[in-house]
């Protein structure tokens, strides 16, 4: 109790130091998280991917489609226990820069894939029902204010034409990390479409999303899948879901690796000017830990109260750096809106913001303890007056 | 015949300045029974408070004997000595060295972190200290709240109230007025007198070493004749 008063002492001895020091604490702590968090955000839909479902596309490229009469030769596929199918539609809402995820998807067999979209069984009902009808999910039914029978007019692009939905349903995630800045619509509608004006678009699937008995069973089902396709005209590729959207990710990994870094040379650079504050206030103190020694305290005594005060300070200016990320990860998530479906800070940001103080404290304390520790009681002494 | 409480026996102590080696002090011997109040008298770079640094187990000597209540000092390793100085030695500094985040009762109590006792006896113990040095009003001030003399007293409290056998003080009035200097110096004539301690005080203020009951005189590093001993 002694020592703890004598370190929150020693802390507040220069207010404005320690009031400057906390502050860059707190910006370090807060841009670390803040960037981690954008990295995660990045790595969403693949944390998010399930492991018992596949996604197999053509294996020249993603652009390139497969024949829809693929699907029943998937499912006959030994593990394969559902198959669904999904084409990035690509339509513009009223303006290009209200950009979000739409697919046009098989209906009922893609959804029975994804048991994290969450429908009422209602609103699932009148979605299957209307060929012309869309389901939303809430991110994004929020940020544009959809509600259930309203028309979303949509400019193609992809497929050309002014396409009119109705949303049937809005959608939630089983978990925070479910991404519901999405739009769904029938593949059949568009399919329709296709025959009568671009006959040779017509039945062509983007990929197939299927689901397997046993995680384990992956890599069989995929090469069993990819066997059946192989010397054909459109082969395919089959992978996990989460290597799938990793392959995403990896085509801007370079922008990943510079905000990792970014956000190491920031705990690197708040390491360095605790370590000054530190080293300062050790300096100041030298005469005092003098007179401590020849009291009878010993390294422990002056290791802990060093320690201790670098300590608080980064774990201060940690926790203040954490309390004022959550709500400004919070604004910053609506403000970009659909272009993280998923941007909240996870437990796993915390603990590594956590971490990072600790290492920043542990790291500033080092030189000043040594120095503290190695001081000649004499020399110490004659520093005093 | 029982040894004195400090023995000193051809002491030599020098320091290195660059490629020079000063002696600071040369063949000293010395002994100061238990109970005595010695003040170290000399110009400056004599050798006093290296003298008194040795004493105090905050130096070591180069060679020579150097015992306190029979223990040999000069071969203790610093753990050793520091647990020594905790239990035995009481300091008491120019420029009272007194922690300024801390206050009176804190800066008294300080020292008995140091032992064993209870936070309530070390409480009870800091109260009758500080109240010994007429301090127990001023307890919960902090040192820049107090003047001179009066951070002067919080460091005798500070300095007896682990109950060390001995006391060292180095120019304790040195930075007093007259006033304060003159209380101090009766304080710590009471605490020889009434506790008994045993008080090695480092002085060139001739009226301050008056107070004390001998004087050892120092120069260029050696011993000059002790003055007698007063009642």
């Amino acid at each position: 109790m002694y020592t703890l008063r004598l370190i929150v002492k020693n802390a507040l001895r220069h207010k404005l130091r320690t009031s400057l020091t906390i502050l860059g604490l707190v910006v370090a702590i807060f841009a670390f998280g803040l960037l981690q968090t954008v990295i995660d955000a990045w790595y969403a839909g693949a944390e998010g991917a399930s492991n018992t479902t596949l996604v197999t596309r053509n294996k020249t490229s993603l652009v390139f489609p497969l024949p829809l009469s693929y699907e029943a030769r998937i499912r006959a596929v030994p593990g394969v226990t559902g198959v669904g199918y999904a084409n990035w539609f690509q339509g513009t809402y009223k303006d290009p820069k209200n950009f979000f995820a739409q697919f046009a998807i098989s209906g009922a067999s893609y959804l029975d894939i994804y048991p994290d979209y969450l429908l009422p069984p209602d609103q699932r009902g009148a979605f299957l029902r209307d060929r012309k009808g869309a389901i939303v999910g809430r991110k994004l039914a929020d940020q544009f204010g959809f509600k259930v029978g309203d028309i979303i007019p949509l400019k193609g692009t992809i497929y050309p034409g002014d396409w009119e939905l109705v949303v049937r349903g809005i959608f939630d995630g089983s978990q925070s990390t479910t991404n519901t800045a999405t739009l769904f619509l029938h593949w059949d509608y568009v399919n329709e479409s296709l025959k009568k004006t671009m006959p040779r678009r017509a039945n062509q699937i983007g990929v197939y999303v299927v689901r397997i008995d046993e995680p384990e069973n992956a890599a069989t089902i995929s090469a069993a899948i990819d066997r059946e396709f192989s010397n054909s005209l459109a082969e395919t590729l089959t992978e996990t879901e989460k290597a799938f959207q990793l392959g995403f990710v990896s085509m801007s990994e370079a922008i990943v690796v510079a905000i990792r870094v970014v956000s190491f040379v920031v705990i690197v650079i708040i390491a360095a000017v605790m370590a000054n504050t530190m080293a300062m206030s050790a300096r100041e103190r030298l005469g005092e830990y003098a007179t401590l020694k020849a009291l009878g305290f010993g390294p422990g005594f002056l290791t802990a109260m060093i320690l201790g005060e670098s300590l608080l300070l980064s774990l201060f200016g940690a926790a203040l750096g954490i309390v004022i990320l959550f709500p400004f990860a919070a604004f910053l998530g609506t403000v970009m809106g659909t272009m993280f479906p998923v941007f909240e800070v996870t437990r796993l940001t915390v603990i590594q913001q956590i971490l990072a103080a600790l290492a920043v404290g542990l790291v500033a304390a080092i030189a000043p303890t040594l120095r503290a520790t190695r001081v000649n009681i004499v020399e110490g002494l004659r520093s005093i007056g | 015949m029982t040894e004195p409480l400090v023995l000193i026996e051809h002491l030599v102590k020098s320091y290195r300045r660059g490629d020079q080696v000063v002696e600071v002090l040369r063949d000293i011997s010395l002994s100061i029974p238990a109970g005595a109040f010695t003040a170290l008298m000399g110009p400056s770079g004599s050798g006093k408070s290296t003298l008194l640094n040795l004493i105090a187990g905050i130096d070591k000597p180069d060679s020579g004997v150097l015992r306190i209540a029979g223990l040999d000092i000069a071969g203790m390793g610093e753990t050793e000595l520091a647990g020594w100085r905790a239990a035995n030695v009481g300091f008491i500094f120019q420029f009272y060295n007194l922690m300024p985040v801390l206050t009176a009762f804190e800066n008294v109590e300080l020292p008995l972190l140091l032992t064993p006792l209870s936070r309530r006896e070390r409480r009870e113990r800091v109260a009758l200290t500080l109240e010994m040095v007429n301090l127990a009003d001023r307890m919960d001030h902090t040192p820049n709240e107090l003047s001179g003399g009066q951070q002067q007293r919080v460091a005798i409290a500070r300095a007896i109230v682990s109950d060390p056998t001995l006391i060292v003080a180095d120019e304790p009035t040195g930075d007093l007025d007259r006033q304060s200097a003159a209380e101090i110096l009766a304080l710590l004539q009471q605490l020889n007198q009434q506790l008994g301690k045993t008080i090695i005080m480092v002085t060139h203020d001739a009226q301050a070493a008056a107070q004390a009951r001998n004087v050892v005189h120092l120069e260029k590093g050696e011993l000059l004749a002790d003055e007698p001993q007063r009642a």
